[in-house]
């Protein structure tokens, strides 16, 4: 018999009980967020007494935080706590190179290991589970985030981390992994290399998947359930809310629990930024009431999504957001990491010897995501030499590995090759099946 | 010196259709032509009667070229005949580093066209161990 419920109070507590606890961690937060040199600026600027917010609706009457902020906030801007108390730091990509950096508390790592223990457990996972995560440890959070949590319920941690393929394998093998923590690109070569190595995917101890940090389609779920005859679950968070643990399915694989003692949801009109009713179409919007190195109110995620009012058959009260529909930015997301349009454009317009023109072309190989930079060459730069354009392409390659990392493959054309620039240019095409 | 043009080409069909097209228009004569490919693209080399109008007519049709300084030199069309000048060049560590030839009347004389990094000092080493070196005009005479 596993268990039903890591903190089975809060995640069942009655939604007039969870509002009380919402708007006392709220006022809380607001407080924190009041010290920092950021928040202090917008709470004056825009004469906003954080007194006067007695309910959760009142929270619309605060301006948004934007990625941007957090950028322009760089590095601690947004801090409310003496350094000393930070105990981590993680950081995402930045559109100009810049990152954005989240610092966490002692207590925070605590907390965030105790919401994604809280997640496994929703997911059926015990302490009797080996836990394998394929996912990159760094200043990426889905690998320490997952691990941490896992750790706390106890499960048996293997950090395999990305890549490596043969020796996944073989820890799959060797330690009856039975839970995996993957993007669902990286399943989708995974099962293919079990297979060519005579292995049956079936035969294997796995009995469930995280997939996250790619958005996928239901199909995919559905095909990476059947190739592995196991229970996938989609796993959301973003490094701005911890990182993964903001929201999870539970075994009724309909939809993800957010976890509203930590986050209170809001879904906006992206263009208006007016709060739409639950079960709308929107942009999520979450504020985080549980962290004390950081608190950040209102940040628009750009994700698309709705909230389902509905109540859940396990039991939790906190309420579910559908599977992410896409973004309101052009961002894009490549072999588990967010790569903004932007970031490849400002390598490549400081190459001379790039025209005006490029593409972004994003491919899936083998089930392995391939990102396809094609450049017009600037044909006053051309010096007729073919050792000099390959070397070019190195260089372009290069820039561009060490800004989002990811490897591409690079492609020169001739000037005029691609279409103008001029008006609504399509820079990003994604050929990828979701 | 002698210039070649060398046009940017993406690896399709049609390329030197096209090339061949404009230079055929304006009255430009081909002597000769190398291809060298990159996988998505290459690069074609082209030796013209009147190199500056060629590249100039490809240019305004598009395409990416350029002049690119060369070292032509004349060769007896006999066996040995290309080894002499390889010989000249390995004993002054010169390394060539894209090259091609043409026959200009068989078995009396050829033409050996490259690229070397120092120009200057190839040529004056050619010059001064004897051999004939061609100038756009003597390669359009030929």
């Amino acid at each position: 018999m596993g268990i039903m419920f890591w903190n089975e109070e809060i995640e069942t507590l009655d939604r007039k009980s969870l509002e009380k606890l919402q708007l006392e961690k709220l006022q809380a937060s607001l407080t924190a967020a009041s010290q920092t040199p950021f928040y202090r600026k917008v709470f004056e600027d825009t004469g906003v007494d954080i007194d006067s917010i007695r309910s959760i609706e009142h929270l619309q009457d605060l301006p948004l935080t934007t990625k941007n902020d957090l950028r322009l906030s760089y590095p601690d801007g947004m801090v409310a706590v003496d350094r000393k108390e930070i105990v981590r730091m993680h950081a995402s990509s930045g559109t100009t190179g810049k990152s954005t950096v989240i610092f966490y508390s002692r207590r925070d790592i605590e907390d965030w290991a105790d919401l994604v223990a809280r997640c496994m457990v929703a997911t059926g996972t015990t302490p009797d589970d080996v836990f394998q995560n394929m996912m990159g440890y760094g200043l990426f959070t889905g690998g320490l985030g997952l691990h941490y949590g896992a750790e706390r319920l106890g499960c048996l941690v293997i950090p395999s981390s990305t890549g490596n393929t043969m020796k996944q394998i073989q820890l799959m093998q060797d330690f009856g992994t039975t839970v995996v923590h993957i993007t669902p690109s990286y399943s989708l070569h995974l099962v293919e290399v079990i297979r060519e190595n005579d292995i049956d995917p079936h035969d294997l101890s796995l009995k469930k998947a995280y997939i996250g940090a790619e958005p996928h389609s239901e199909a995919t779920r559905k095909k990476i359930e059947d190739q592995y005859g196991i229970d996938a679950y989609n796993s959301y968070g973003l490094s701005e809310m911890n990182g993964p643990g903001v929201s999870f399915e539970c075994t009724e694989k309909q939809g993800m629990h957010i976890w509203e003692d930590f986050y209170i949801v809001e879904v906006i009109d992206p263009h208006t930024g007016e709060v739409l009713p639950d079960g709308d179409e929107g942009e999520l919007v979450l504020t985080h009431i549980n962290r004390e190195a950081m608190p950040i109110i209102r940040y628009r995620t750009r994700d698309l999504t709705r909230i389902i009012p509905d109540s859940c058959p396990c039991g939790r009260t906190h309420r579910r957001i559908e599977r992410i529909k896409g973004r309101t930015d052009d961002m894009f997301i490549i072999s588990g990491v967010n790569v903004f349009p932007s970031q490849i454009e400002s390598v490549l317009m400081n190459v001379p010897e790039v025209g005006n023109n490029y593409q972004i072309v994003l491919d899936r190989e083998e089930n392995l995501d391939r990102l396809h930079i094609k450049v017009e060459l600037y044909s006053k730069m051309f010096h007729g030499d073919l050792k000099e354009l390959n070397r070019l392409k190195e260089t372009i390659a290069e820039k561009i590995r060490s800004t989002v990392i990811v490897n591409p493959r690079v492609e020169l054309l001739e000037p005029g090759s691609l279409p103008p620039s001029t008006g609504k240019a399509v820079r990003v095409i994604d050929n990828r099946e979701l | 010196m002698p210039h070649q043009v060398s046009v940017f080409a993406e690896n399709k069909p049609g390329k030197i259709e096209h090339i061949t097209e404009v230079l055929s228009n304006r009255g430009i004569n081909i002597r000769a032509i190398t291809i060298s490919d990159s996988g998505d693209y290459g690069i074609i080399k082209l030796l013209l009667d009147q190199p500056q109008e060629g590249c100039d007519s490809l240019t305004e049709s598009g395409f990416t070229a350029t002049l690119k300084d060369i070292i032509a030199v004349k060769i007896k069309d006999r066996p040995g005949g290309l080894h002499e000048i390889a010989s000249i060049l390995t004993k002054h560590n010169i390394n060539v580093e894209d090259a091609y030839g043409f026959m200009v009347k068989s078995h009396e004389e050829a033409v050996f066209v490259f690229q070397v990094e120092n120009i200057k000092k190839a040529e004056k080493l050619l010059k001064s161990e004897g051999f004939t070196l061609l100038n756009d005009k003597e390669l359009y005479l030929l």
